[in-house]
């Protein structure tokens, strides 16, 4: 079922009566979520994911907006007869009750045609339990869990009774690297299986990347894009988005456009047909950089790190944002730090412009 | 110890229905002050409503009046509507204790939020929510209240010896006072003491039942953090 958000907006009052700063935690978000799909919320903390959440839920309701399942309004209808899973940041399981019973609580509330007898309620509860692996731990509390596991809980209980739209605030947080990423698949595996669009929020852009059909990156409230993957990744619309995405992240530079040359500092890296002279701030992909001993780009060379396939090249650079420039090359290059500096050339679709002031991209074509 | 003394204090004081009116007036009283309790501890923890927080410090500050001043006004009112001499009497002006439902709903306060809205999530209505989540949360306090409230049934002197003292529905404590005291001035204190010991024996028993959840608590760490 599809998800429609139309000009969603959620403003908290200030709680101080003197000042008049509200908090616009979600501003005027536009999308439609594709019936089916995995879509990743993305941003830094505070910047409205899990407000938006919420208000998918009906747990918070909208300054201002609609949100529509499917065709049918549901900005007024109650939480509990949205048909909704969520499996909250804290996993909020029921302390009191064990493993079985917190799988079986949503089943039990079922009402009307819905109502099941007590067995097929266990069957239920007993798969939910076997798609995460805890068929073990259903007679436990969550006391007696770890943090994995009771997060995998909270999955189960969320999946349990089939919902037309799952929510994961952050599912993922509380497990250990190698978990992480074998939840992670599971999410995905069990999202395609089931086929329910599901909203998945992280601030940890690789996971995001990594599972999701479409990612939607925010800040501040306001949505900066929208996209697949890989398309935000190689087409960032602004300074912000360029910078979250990708590890190692972007490597930043002040720079500026004279007569078609774009310099970073006195290095002239690239030419271009159709952009004006002005300063501009200059975003280039670890990967976009190429070893080349008459490169335009010139790096002191600080460290070599080895991650295997690839070399990661830490240099310094005069007119670099970041302390560090740090660049990936194939390991198969022979690489020599001993000069004074490293020389670069860059790859054009690697490299990215944006306006110094706005932040945001400037699109050119390469000479 | 003679077991005879024990027959002996059973029937002269006719301990059967001073213990019939006891335990009526204990666990009634009891239970509706717990159902009273719960439902107004959840209101001020968890519903929104205009002049909640007035309400409640008005509430509070009802705390401040000693009981003894009650006493009067209470004794007029109660003969005024006629309910001298019945259980009601003995019931109802007790109901509503300020104090634990301060208690309770500090205790309803601190379960966390997150709680609440994930049993939304999963299909329960408020009532459905207090009742599956709230009230076993809490058990180690409402059980707290039960035996302090069985307590204040057991121990209570001044006002039933005030307004019920006819035989039908005398209470445990008055009835030891009259047995033994009435007639000679004489007090057979074997017997008497015999007739204590049957009469404490009753709450030590809920209380070393009980004593276990006061005990135990109830974890919380369903959530994270
Ligand atoms: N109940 C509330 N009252 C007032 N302000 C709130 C409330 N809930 C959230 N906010 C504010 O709204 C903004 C967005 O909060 P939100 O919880 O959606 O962030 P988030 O993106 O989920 O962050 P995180 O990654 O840390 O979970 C924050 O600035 C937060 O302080
Ligand atoms: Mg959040």
């Amino acid at each position: 079922m599809k998800i429609v958000l139309q000009n969603l907006t959620k403003i908290f009052p200030s709680r101080n009566k003197k000042s008049n700063e509200e908090v616009v935690a979600v501003n005027n978000f536009n999308f439609e979520i594709p019936d089916g799909k995995l879509i990743g919320l993305l941003g830094p903390s505070g910047c409205g994911k899990s407000t938006t959440l919420y208000m998918i839920s009906g747990l918070q309701k909208p300054s201002s907006g609609r949100i529509f399942f499917g065709d049918d309004d549901v900005t007024e209808l109650s939480t509990e007869n949205r048909g909704i899973g969520l499996v909250f940041q804290n996993y909020a399981l029921y302390p009191h009750l064990t493993v079985k019973q917190n799988i079986l609580f949503p089943l039990q509330n079922l009402r009307g045609k819905d109502k099941m007898d007590k067995n097929a309620m266990l069957d239920r509860a007993y798969e939910a339990a076997k798609l995460v692996q805890i068929e073990q731990l259903l007679d436990r509390k969550p006391s007696e869990l770890s943090g994995g596991q009771q997060q995998r809980v909270a999955i189960a209980r969320a999946l349990v009774k089939m919902p037309r739209v799952l929510l994961l605030d952050e599912p993922l947080s509380n497990l250990d690297a190698r978990l992480r990423l074998q939840t992670r698949e599971e999410i995905r595996r069990i999202q395609k299986e089931t086929g329910i669009t599901t909203v998945f929020v992280t601030h940890d852009q690789e996971e995001a990347m990594s599972i999701s059909d479409m990612i939607v990156v925010m800040k501040t409230g306001l949505v900066q894009q929208i996209g697949k993957p890989q398309e935000v990744y190689d087409d960032p619309a602004n300074l912000f988005v360029a910078k979250f995405l990708g590890t190692p992240p972007i490597n930043v530079f002040s720079g500026r456009v004279k007569q078609g040359k774009l310099y970073i500092g006195e290095d002239a890296v690239m030419e271009f047909t159709n952009v004006p002279d002005q300063e501009v701030t200059v975003g280039i992909r670890p990967e976009g950089f190429i070893l080349d001993d008459n490169g335009p780009l010139k790096c002191k060379p600080v460290n070599v790190e080895v991650m295997g396939r690839d070399v990661s090249i830490v240099s310094t650079h005069g007119a670099s944002l970041n302390p560090l420039v740090r660049s990936i090359v194939n390991a198969d290059n022979r690489i020599d730090i001993t000069g004074d500096f490293v020389r670069y050339a860059v790859k054009p679709h690697k490299i990215f412009i944006f306006n110094k002031e706005t932040e945001e991209r400037i699109y050119f074509e390469v000479k | 110890m003679l077991l005879s003394n024990y027959v002996d204090a059973f029937t002269t004081a006719s301990l059967g229905v001073l213990f019939k009116n006891t335990m009526i007036v204990g666990i009634v009283s009891t239970l509706l002050s717990l159902v009273i309790t719960i439902l107004t501890a959840f209101a001020f923890a968890r519903l929104e409503f205009k002049g909640k927080e007035l309400l409640f410090a008005a509430l509070l500050a009802t705390m401040m009046i000693p009981g003894e001043l009650f006493t009067i006004t209470n004794f007029a009112t109660v003969t005024n509507l006629g309910w001298r001499n019945t259980y009601t009497v003995l019931i109802v002006p007790f109901l509503v204790s300020v104090f634990y439902i301060y208690l309770l709903r500090q205790n309803f306060l601190q379960i966390p939020n997150e709680l609440y809205l994930a049993a939304k999530v999963d299909g329960t209505s408020d009532l459905k929510y207090l009742w599956k989540v709230m009230v076993p949360l809490s058990l180690p306090t409402l059980i707290s209240i039960t035996i302090l409230k069985m307590m204040g049934a057991w121990n209570s002197y001044i006002w039933p010896r005030l307004v019920a003292n006819d035989e039908a529905h005398r209470l445990i404590t008055n009835g030891l006072r009259n047995a033994f005291t009435d007639t000679t001035g004489d007090v057979n204190y074997p017997v008497q003491m015999a007739a204590v010991a049957l009469v404490s024996a009753p709450l030590f028993l809920v209380f070393v039942f009980l004593r276990k959840y006061i005990m135990s608590g109830v974890s919380r760490s369903g959530i994270k953090g």
